[in-house]
């Protein structure tokens, strides 16, 4: 079977750490800025990253409908921190006339912890990963404030508070695993392409 | 943290690579000087991914002269409160209590300046002494690894700022990049000497020579004032752009920053680069570096 092929949106933000990840467990990854780019994968990581500038990029350049159809179409998709922000159906904290794609029924809160001084990394349990914990690193992140009834939570802060999310094909994160060298979030979404 | 919102347990803040990870996540974007919090709001809403609060523009600090300094508090506040996306102010070269202040602040990122006035000719600021991350100019390869060695977590090459003229910030990337791949060309015993050379710490040189790569961001500014400016420095190598005097000295700001946006993301399309070109209105008048005497010069501050 040939390798599963997976878009890396990369319009702004760590688009090239996902590549690398996902080159690294033997997915055909490239890079997608063009609406013809999409077409021709299989499923979409959106990367962590400022989540204004790739709202405005992705419709200056008309990615967004695309983008959206395809989540619509069932296409797996994987977001990272500004990722989740762009999956999720509401967003709190946006600016003015800011957009997401949506998808995930969620409500996400941009910039949850406050600034840089309060990005941080720590441990995660999360069962469907095995018993290992997932270092994860959190940087200006947001967090699932409210899960709708379509999506389930996939792990917790301490006090409870949701940090990654799945809903069928959709997973979103608010944190990065794509820079801490554990790639087992990553191999879970590509089992989502199979 | 006495921050409501921290987690509880056995969190880590101010790590390496907590303060390399906003760098990372910057990348593909650009970072624009403001002086006001309009300008802050005029430069999101464009599509910056970080704005750069001080008081002056360098076109002005050069023009005006005099010292230039940390900009008031009043200013920085009145910016973080403005914008959602992440701020990052100077403070200048050795000058640890303006860093000191600037992180009480709660700006997202200090940027060690040549733009300001040296605050001290002969030691930069201990970085790894803040948890607020630090950004620092070089010009070449040692320069940026003494900064990283000191704790920056984000690189720019210097440029010359205030100039609108891209050519020292083309000289300065391209060095950078060339001797990064010098070093990759090296043999391992050779390595040793090249460390003494780069004035720089030997497990980070061969680090580099090994990764191809600077350990953190790599972004360039200084005389960046159109989108063909912004994608030359991608094409470069550049992971990201800062524009200082080049928006807010235009005719039309808005629609000049929103069009360095797209060309730093599509910078290897001459047609998206050409389309982003078009309509800008004035673009900064500036001077060229040729006609700027020595000791006028930014880019000699820091060593």
């Amino acid at each position: 079977m040939a390798a599963p092929s997976v878009g890396v949106l990369a319009l702004q933000g760590d688009f090239r750490e996902h590549l690398a990840v996902l080159r690294g467990l033997g997915a055909d990854a490239r890079p997608v800025r063009r609406p013809e780019e999409l077409a021709g994968v299989d499923g979409l990581v959106i990367p962590g990253g400022e989540s204004t500038v790739m709202d405005k990029l992705s419709r200056a350049f008309g990615m967004a409908e695309p983008i959206k159809a395809a989540i619509a179409d069932g296409m797996p998709v994987y977001g990272t921190c500004a990722g989740l922000i762009m999956l999720a159906d509401t967003v709190r904290d946006r600016i003015e006339g800011q957009e997401s794609f949506g998808g995930l029924d969620v409500v996400v809160r941009r910039n949850a912890f406050g600034t840089q001084l309060d990005s941080f990394e720590t441990d995660l349990d999360i069962p469907e990963l095995g018993d290992a914990p997932l270092h994860a690193v959190f940087i200006r992140a947001p967090i699932v404030e409210e899960l709708g009834a379509k999506a389930h939570s996939l792990a917790e802060l301490e006090d409870g508070r949701v940090v990654a999310v799945e809903q069928g094909n959709l997973l979103g994160t608010s944190f990065h695993p794509e820079v801490t060298g554990d790639t087992r979030f990553h191999e879970y979404f590509l089992t989502k392409l199979r | 943290m006495t921050d409501s919102t921290a987690n509880t347990g056995n969190d880590s803040f101010g790590t390496s690579r907590v303060k390399r990870g906003l760098a990372e996540m910057l990348k593909g974007g650009v970072i624009m000087d403001v002086v006001t919090a309009d300008q802050a709001k005029i430069a999101e809403d464009a599509g910056a991914v970080a704005v750069m609060a001080l008081e002056r523009v360098p076109a002005d600090i050069r023009a005006q002269g005099g010292v230039a300094r940390m900009s008031d508090p009043d200013l920085i506040e009145q910016i973080i409160e403005s914008v959602s996306i992440p701020v990052m102010a100077k403070a200048r070269i050795g000058h640890f209590v303006e860093a000191q202040v600037l992180q009480a602040l709660k700006v997202d990122y200090i940027d060690e300046s040549e733009v300001l006035s040296p605050a001290d000719y002969v030691n930069h600021i201990d970085k790894w002494d803040f948890t607020v991350p630090f950004v620092c100019g070089a010009t070449n390869l040692g320069e940026a690894l003494r900064r990283i060695t000191e704790g920056a977590a984000m690189i720019r090459s210097k440029g010359e700022a205030g100039t609108g003229d891209v050519s020292e910030a083309t000289k300065h990337i391209r060095t950078i990049k060339g001797e990064i791949a010098a070093l990759g060309a090296k043999s391992a015993d050779e390595l040793y000497v090249a460390a003494k050379e780069l004035q720089a710490p030997y497990d980070l040189v061969v680090e580099v020579a090994r990764s191809g790569r600077l350990p953190v961001v790599l972004f360039t500014a200084g005389g960046v004032a159109t989108p063909a400016d912004a994608a030359l420095m991608m094409q470069l190598g550049a992971d990201g752009v800062f524009v200082g005097s080049g928006i807010f000295k235009s005719g039309e700001p808005a629609k000049r920053a929103a069009a360095i946006v797209r060309a730093t993301t599509f910078y290897d399309d001459p047609a998206a680069i050409a389309d982003a070109s078009r309509g800008l209105g004035e673009a900064m008048v500036g001077i060229n570096v040729a006609d700027v005497p020595a000791p006028h010069r930014l880019a000699t501050r820091g060593w």
